[in-house]
């Protein structure tokens, strides 16, 4: 049993931060953030939640596909910022859309809306759902050292979901993850607790999200690179045949490379992160979405998503839409 | 040969005449920034089949053509 996208959904939160507001947070400017990442805004949770935008984000991809959520058999969220670990962020968003379905999260960092598709897949392999709810959602500024002009000027919170539907013929053509491992690239910590016993260690770091710059620019176009090459190999296309590339929106400058690098013109990728920032396992499917309801997408259309990040991470996938 | 390939490939990324680049030339006088670094470090692994870490570049474009060659070796 295969199964198609039948209907996506984003949702961010009102508040929005330009480049210029965080100059006057952080020793920083439109023209430094615009020229290093390629984000002009990204948009800031003030009351939103991680769970609140998974659920509007949800709601809309419901509505797109016209599926109702009592017709929902699994829901999966791809989140590293649930606001509880117990109930989960998918445990919310079913109680918020009265669905009565099996909810779960997934964790993978920024790769992780991938890792929740692959999930899905595989459910739909055994034939045991015919409507599946994949999320990916974040609420990234809680994770963040808003006084660090080197990480908080990237990052942005939002959801994104899309709703899956069962099918005779196969639409999910080939799908690719990857752990690779370690922490001294990227770390993104939980939370620490306060027990009395816990011995300080001398690898423990600040409560903030932990980036090498230089490092994981090279692993995230190496990464992109092999996947995209890899995957289209397999199901005997060429990467310029691929109609789009939704990439994980890390920074314009890896999309770029990575578009230069596979003969991919810089058209065919589908880039928003000038408006959204890094909004890690909600990324893609916020792209996603955008691209989807602007109509850009075509029946037949090689669509390749590709993600990476903390981990490392990193994870494609190629459906014909 | 090196010099002359990675010279090219300096001046693609960071604008700057290829008659202007020696040697001798220090990567913090190019103006460019640390992830142009990396790109520039991508190019030329593409360009030699060598691996290249951007902290272990010494600081001139001579420094990156020994490594290069070191690693080619």
């Amino acid at each position: 049993m295969g199964f198609r996208i039948l209907g996506t959904g984003s949702a961010v939160p009102d508040k929005i931060l330009t480049n210029d507001d965080l100059s006057t947070m952080v020793e920083t400017s439109d023209e430094w953030i615009t020229t290093r990442v390629g984000v002009k805004e990204r948009h800031v949770a003030t009351t939103e939640t991680t769970s609140s935008l998974a659920a509007e984000a949800s709601r809309r991809a419901l509505a797109d596909s016209g599926i109702s959520p009592a017709d929902l058999d699994l829901i999966v969220c791809a989140t590293i910022t649930t606001d509880n670990v117990s109930p989960t962020a998918a445990g919310e968003v079913q109680q918020a859309l009265g669905a009565s379905c099996p909810a779960f999260d997934i964790s993978s960092a920024c790769s992780g809306f991938l890792f929740a598709l692959e999930t899905a897949a595989g459910f739909f392999a055994r034939g045991t759902v015919k409507h599946v709810l994949v999320i990916g959602a974040e609420r990234i500024s809680k994770l963040l050292d808003w006084t660090d002009r080197s990480t908080c000027v990237i990052f942005g919170d939002g959801a994104g979901a899309a709703v899956l539907g069962a099918c005779e013929d196969e639409h999910y053509l080939v799908s690719e993850l990857c752990t690779a491992g370690g922490s001294d690239v990227i770390q993104i910590p939980a939370y620490a607790g306060s027990s009395p016993f816990r011995v300080p260690s001398e690898h423990d770091r600040p409560p903030f999200i932990f980036m090498e710059g230089q490092e994981t620019f090279k692993f995230a176009v190496g990464a992109m690179c092999e996947h995209i090459r890899s995957m289209a190999e397999k199901i005997g296309v060429d990467p310029a045949d691929i109609h789009f590339v939704v990439p994980h929106q890390a920074n314009l400058r890896i999309i770029a490379m990575a578009s230069r690098k596979l003969g991919i013109p810089m058209e065919h990728f589908l880039v928003n992160i000038q408006h959204y920032g890094n909004t890690a396992a909600a990324s893609v499917p916020i792209a996603l979405d955008e691209a989807n309801r602007a109509g850009r997408l075509h029946p037949g259309d090689l669509v390749a998503l590709c993600a990476f990040g903390g981990g490392l991470s990193s994870a494609g996938a190629i459906l014909k839409w | 040969m090196t010099f002359e390939k990675i010279k090219e490939i300096i001046a693609d990324h960071s604008g700057e005449d290829t008659e202007n680049i020696t040697l001798e030339t220090e990567y913090t006088s190019l103006g460019i920034d640390s992830l142009t670094i990396v790109e520039i470090l991508m190019d030329i692994e593409d360009e030699f089949g060598v691996t290249l870490e951007a902290g272990k570049i010494g600081t001139t474009v001579g420094d990156l053509v020994a490594k290069v060659e070191e690693g080619q070796a």
